[in-house]
């Protein structure tokens, strides 16, 4: 049984200028973005930033104070309880009642969710080997292992096979090999079910999602693919090198194969001669490659010695530093309480 | 109202494998027992007005005092505590079934508590052989009262829940939410300043909401439909603010 959503055509999640305010501070300060259907979208922020607020009011549990909200062309305000039935919500920290067995909980879960009776014993034990839980299924939920209980409300959140699913740090406090479990858990999702989810762990991120959005002090501070976001807040391209013997001569060489080559830090006076190899970083602002012209004039140079070049790759994580570092220079205020 | 019952089956299960359950269940069999014992003492010694039953049902103070916090200390309050609440309201649950369904559960173990105590009056009948000491109007009066009451007193309950976070200031908010119906209002209505002229409404508002008043009627066999009037909107009443008790809170945080 997949729910299906009521408008064909319209996106899965259209946010509109939300605002929610916790006794008049700003949590979510005017935000806006769109997520199409089928779409991995990525949450990031800092801790406060809004991020878990966001997923709460898109869920219809937390009123919004202004904008709005609709999923699948449905208005979360006016309409929440359809819209519940569209989500599948996974809340950070995952609470469960303590005294209740695994299969216990799905089912009770699935019902409440409205999946029929003649269908839930066969989805149950589907979500069960999806998630790895068979094991664990008649255990009791306050007994389980972090990783067991993160897994149980991931089960949770798709057992009514809902065409959204919203995940609040759904690998936190787990071990790789468990990661790897979520990611590919979350991968054979795609196309299936529109995901939606935040974490703190960036490569995660850049793993899983289409596309990502940086939230920082209740606003959008960066969205896009990774790539585009590397792009746009980076701007340049980087390549490493390690070399030794006359480094005076450098940025000459540097500057006959691309002008917009440079040493950044800039070598320091008293460099000159070095017979150790040193690494140092080549920046650009050019994106085309640059490897090969730059490997022919290094080794072509008489007094240098090259022993590695490679492209320096920006991670998530300079981009997400360099985004929120951004917004912090132009937003002026107090740091705000309320609302991870 | 289609999750209801859902919810009804689920939290008469978990109430029914919690230990404070146990404690109210022991304790409540426990003093009620010693109760009927002591009555049936002091009929064995002298002979006495009223019967049995009637007298029996004059204590129902002594369990509604603990048992009702400790039905429902539980119900809201640890749900908010564990956030929980959070991911039961993110499914197609309204507040209002969630509320019912937890004030159903605990009603309904409240009467199968009393009922129990049904056992008493059998093992009376039984052993004395004489069905005077078993009177039925009074007995059927007095769980009517119990039935009707418990209404109001398991609302009350989960209202107290529905105002914290914590269990104990839940079940204590409770206690004194009960106290004050029960025992606080038959105390003001003995207060000398209620006899002025000017506070004569209040004075006939207080005595309408005498519950041990009540209890007499019913155990009479005079059923009034003021004093069900006063227990059933009591409860609507209660059970609105637990409702709006949970949204508040998702409101202001």
């Amino acid at each position: 049984m997949t729910v299906s959503p009521p408008d064909d055509s319209a996106p899965a999640i259209e946010v509109s200028h939300l605002v929610k305010a916790y006794n008049g501070i700003p949590a979510v300060n005017d935000i806006s973005f769109t997520v199409g259907r089928g779409e991995i979208l990525g949450f990031l922020g800092p801790n406060g930033a809004g991020k878990s607020t966001t997923m709460r009011i898109l869920t219809g549990y937390l009123p919004a104070t202004g904008g709005s909200v609709r999923v699948f062309g449905l208005p979360v305000a006016s309409r929440a309880e359809e819209v519940k039935r569209l989500i599948g919500f996974m809340p950070e920290n995952n609470p469960l009642p303590e005294d209740m067995r695994v299969s216990e909980y799905l089912y009770y879960r699935g019902r409440l969710k409205e999946v029929p009776r003649s269908r839930l014993s066969v989805r149950l034990d589907e979500v069960l080997a999806l998630c790895d839980l068979t094991r664990v299924r008649h255990r009791i939920l306050g007994q389980l292992s972090k990783g067991n209980r993160q897994r149980v409300g991931i089960a949770e959140a798709i057992l009514a096979e809902p065409p959204l699913i919203i995940m609040d740090e759904p690998t936190i406090g787990l071990d790789p090999h468990q990661i790897l479990i979520v990611r590919d858990l979350i991968a054979r999702l795609r196309g299936r079910m529109t995901v939606i989810l935040s974490s703190h762990i960036l490569p995660e991120i850049e793993m899983t999602c289409d596309r990502v959005l940086i939230i920082n002090r209740g606003q959008v501070v960066a969205q896009g693919s990774p790539a585009a976001l590397r792009r746009e807040f980076l701007g340049r391209s980087a390549y490493e090198l390690e070399v030794a013997g006359d480094l005076e001569v450098l940025p000459a060489v540097l500057g006959q194969v691309d002008p917009s080559l440079r040493l950044e830090p800039p070598l320091s006076p008293e460099a000159g001669q070095s017979i150790e190899f040193q690494r140092l970083r080549v920046v650009t602002d050019r994106e085309d490659d640059l490897g090969e012209p730059l490997l022919h004039a290094l080794v072509a140079a008489p007094r240098l010695r090259v022993r590695g070049l490679r492209r320096a790759e920006p991670s998530l994580e300079d981009v997400f530093l360099a985004s929120t570092q951004r917004s912090w220079d132009v937003v002026d205020g107090a740091p705000r309480p309320g609302g991870a | 109202m289609r999750h209801f019952f859902t919810i009804l089956n689920q939290e008469i299960r978990m109430l029914l494998v919690s230990p404070s359950t146990f404690i109210a269940a022991v304790l409540f069999l426990a003093i009620m027992g010693f109760v009927f014992a002591g009555i049936l003492e002091s009929y064995s010694a002298a002979p006495q007005e009223n019967s049995p039953a009637s007298v029996f049902f004059q204590y129902f103070w002594l369990p509604v005092f603990f048992m009702v916090p400790l039905l429902t200390m539980k119900c809201l309050a640890e749900e908010r505590r564990l956030g929980t609440l959070e991911t039961l309201l993110t499914t197609p649950v309204t507040t209002t079934e969630v509320v019912l369904g937890k004030f159903g559960a605990a009603y309904f173990l409240y009467m199968l508590l009393w009922a129990s105590t049904g056992g008493f009056f059998y093992v009376l009948q039984h052993f004395a052989g004489d069905a005077r000491f078993v009177d039925r109007g009074p007995l059927i009066g007095g769980y009517v009262f119990i039935a009707v009451s418990g209404l109001l007193f398991i609302a009350i309950g989960v209202f107290a829940s529905s105002l914290s976070r914590n269990q104990a200031v839940a079940g204590i908010g409770a206690f004194a939410l009960l106290f004050g119906l029960i025992s606080g209002l038959s105390f003001v209505e003995g207060m000398a300043v209620l006899d002025l002229e000017v506070l004569r409404p209040l004075k006939e508002a207080v005595a309408y909401a005498q519950v041990f008043q009540h209890l007499e009627d019913f155990s009479r066999g005079i059923v009034d439909t003021r004093q069900l009037l006063f227990y059933l909107s009591g409860t609507v009443l209660a059970l609105i603010f637990s409702i709006l008790g949970v949204e508040a809170k998702l409101l202001h945080g």
